[in-house]
């Protein structure tokens, strides 16, 4: 390599890194702050300079959110409503995400083709007459009318679908000539072989279900029965003042799902690349 | 009567494959086909706090819902509003992603693992949460933002509270939350382009600029074009950033159109004309749809 191409490279190299360093703490700075002004003591996080770190780190918020404020309560609703939801949507989307893929029956394809349509259509379309729907059913304030309506999923059975195709067919097969059913096929083997998926599946179905604000919004009226989306925004509308307080709220809100992401991020990314580039 | 044998049990007279996807089906068409055609009728009826009460007291209205719509002004605004975020958003968002993309991909670069994911943290948080904090962020006087700016000679912006700078706020707020996404999908495209060819541009002497002008770009154009328009179209039922951050405010500066239709609908429980709002709403996501259909290649979407 001559002097001069090591020369471009290396700054090359340098370029890339402050890049890198910028884009890093753009993309981590509201999140550092948020957990920064969680420690504050009251009004630390509004003068002149900001401040960045908390000069005596207290745990006062915390306590109060827990305390005063029951949100505990909250994160355990959260934490019922997308187990439950994700139990239900592997259950459900699975068999059919399987079945699109390797049972052959008639009306197979032209229901997965208006299906695959149905992808098209926002979600907030239905929502009016799926309140009024959850309303008759007796479900509005009640944790069924959340979840019922998430539990399958168009994107959830695509996800499977694809992975399924994979599967070699004399390996069903076998396993029918020696008299298995159809479920049995499925339990025993289909099932440990997409587990892959079906994690990909479990991580997407949680985060979305824990992170989702509208739909509870619209279907819980009673505070108790709040999740925690909901309740935080409640919550900012009594307290926008006290900032640490509210950023406390927010730490315990969004930690859960960014360790969780963390852990298993290799599953999560999966569904990113397997879901967009069908 | 024949009756089926000892062997055959009723139910295998239905496909196996229609007992694996019957619980999937009917919960797609109860919670979701279903309510799209409901909302179909429901968007021609007078259907308010009364019909909710009592639905008897629904009434057929014809096509009057959408002639009230289309005649306010604030839905006018609210569809502004929304191709604002979309159409500027959209774009943005996509090229943070391609930057971000780029970078991870680079070959000198180490911890390629770790910088994925700080960048794509943003976009598994709450929504509710992250754009409480970013209020925190916009504050005139105390946020992190201004002050920062502060140091280059910017004068302080009231992000959050001038009518001119609300939307830019919500768009710059949303772009750091969802770049992240769209680089996963450009990081997987960046890998599918041979190494051949940036190896045959450079012993031409293309510099590296050259070589992603002429090389990275023509090839990652498919996908690029598929990732804007699949963004927009996310974009365009933007809600929970004005629901939190402004209210739709200031002068409605960010009420968007599911905005608009959530307070048509379950504030004032004027249901009718949320759902003809809802299907305007459609109406311009089928046409972002079509355009999406007519310029992806070889039918990748």
């Amino acid at each position: 390599m001559t002097m001069a191409r090591a020369r471009e490279f290396r700054t090359g190299t340098v370029a890339l890194y402050a890049a890198l360093v910028v884009f890093g703490a753009l993309s981590l700075l509201p999140l550092l702050w948020m957990l920064s002004a969680s420690f504050m003591a009251q009004g630390e996080a509004t003068t002149f300079p900001p401040a960045l770190l908390p000069r005596n780190p207290t745990l006062v918020h915390y306590r109060d959110l827990f305390g005063r404020l029951a949100l505990g309560r909250y994160a355990m609703n959260s934490a019922l409503v997308a187990t439950v939801t994700t139990i239900g949507a592997l259950a459900i989307n699975a068999s059919a995400g399987y079945a699109f893929a390797k049972l052959r029956f008639r009306g197979r394809d032209a229901t997965f083709r208006a299906m695959a349509a149905g992808l098209a259509i926002p979600v907030q379309v239905a929502m009016l007459p799926l309140f009024l729907l959850i309303k008759s059913l007796g479900l509005v304030n009640n944790y069924g009318g959340v979840i019922i309506p998430g539990l399958s999923s168009i994107f959830g059975i695509f996800l499977v679908r694809q992975y399924a195709l994979a599967i070699p067919d004399d390996l069903l097969d076998a396993a029918r000539i020696d008299g298995a059913s159809e479920f049995r096929v499925f339990r025993s083997i289909v099932l440990p072989t997409i587990q892959p998926v079906l994690a990909t599946l479990a991580l997407w179905t949680f985060l979305a279900t824990w992170n989702d604000f509208m739909w509870p919004l619209i279907v819980l009226s009673d505070d108790r029965k709040y999740t925690l989306p909901v309740a935080l925004a409640g919550l900012v509308g009594e307290h926008a003042q006290d900032v640490e307080l509210m950023m406390a709220g927010a730490v315990i809100t969004v930690l859960p799902v960014l360790i969780l992401f963390l852990m298993l991020q290799r599953y999560y990314v999966e569904g990113v690349t397997e879901g967009s580039v069908k | 009567m024949t009756a089926p044998s000892a062997r055959t049990p009723r139910t295998a007279w239905i496909a196996p494959g229609w007992w694996f996807v019957a619980p999937a089906l009917t919960l797609i068409v109860v919670f979701f086909v279903g309510p799209v055609l409901a909302a179909i009728v429901l968007s021609f009826t007078d259907f308010d706090l009364y019909a909710l009460a009592d639905p008897r007291a629904a009434r057929w209205v014809g096509l009057r819902n959408y002639s009230r719509v289309l005649q306010e002004p604030l839905f006018w605004q609210a569809l502004r509003n929304t191709l604002y975020f979309a159409l500027v958003g959209g774009p943005l968002t996509v090229a943070a992603s391609l930057g971000a993309a780029l970078l991870v991909n680079a070959r000198a670069l180490r911890w390629k693992g770790t910088a994925r994911a700080v960048f794509f943290a943003p976009f598994v948080t709450t929504l509710v949460a992250v754009a409480i904090v970013w209020r925190y962020l916009y504050h005139p006087r105390y946020g992190l933002l201004n002050w920062m700016l502060g140091h280059v000679g910017v004068q302080p912006i009231d992000w959050l509270g001038d009518p001119r700078w609300a939307m830019p706020a919500i768009i710059l707020m949303a772009t750091w939350k969802n770049f992240g996404y769209n680089m996963l999908i450009f990081i997987a495209g960046l890998q599918n382009i041979p190494r051949e060819l940036h190896e045959a541009a450079a012993l031409d002497g293309a510099t590296p600029f050259q070589r992603f002008r002429h090389v990275t770009i023509p090839m990652l154009a498919p996908t690029m074009f598929f990732v804007v328009i699949v963004t927009m179209i996310g974009y365009l039922q933007l809600f929970t950033e004005p629901y939190v951050m402004t209210q739709g405010g200031p002068l409605r500066a960010t009420t968007s159109l599911v905005l608009y239709m959530y307070e048509e609908g379950f504030r004032w429980w004027r249901l009718g004309v949320a759902a003809a709002i809802a299907f305007l709403l459609f109406l311009v996501i089928v046409l972002f749809t079509l355009l999406q259909r007519r310029i992806s290649p070889r039918g990748a979407a």
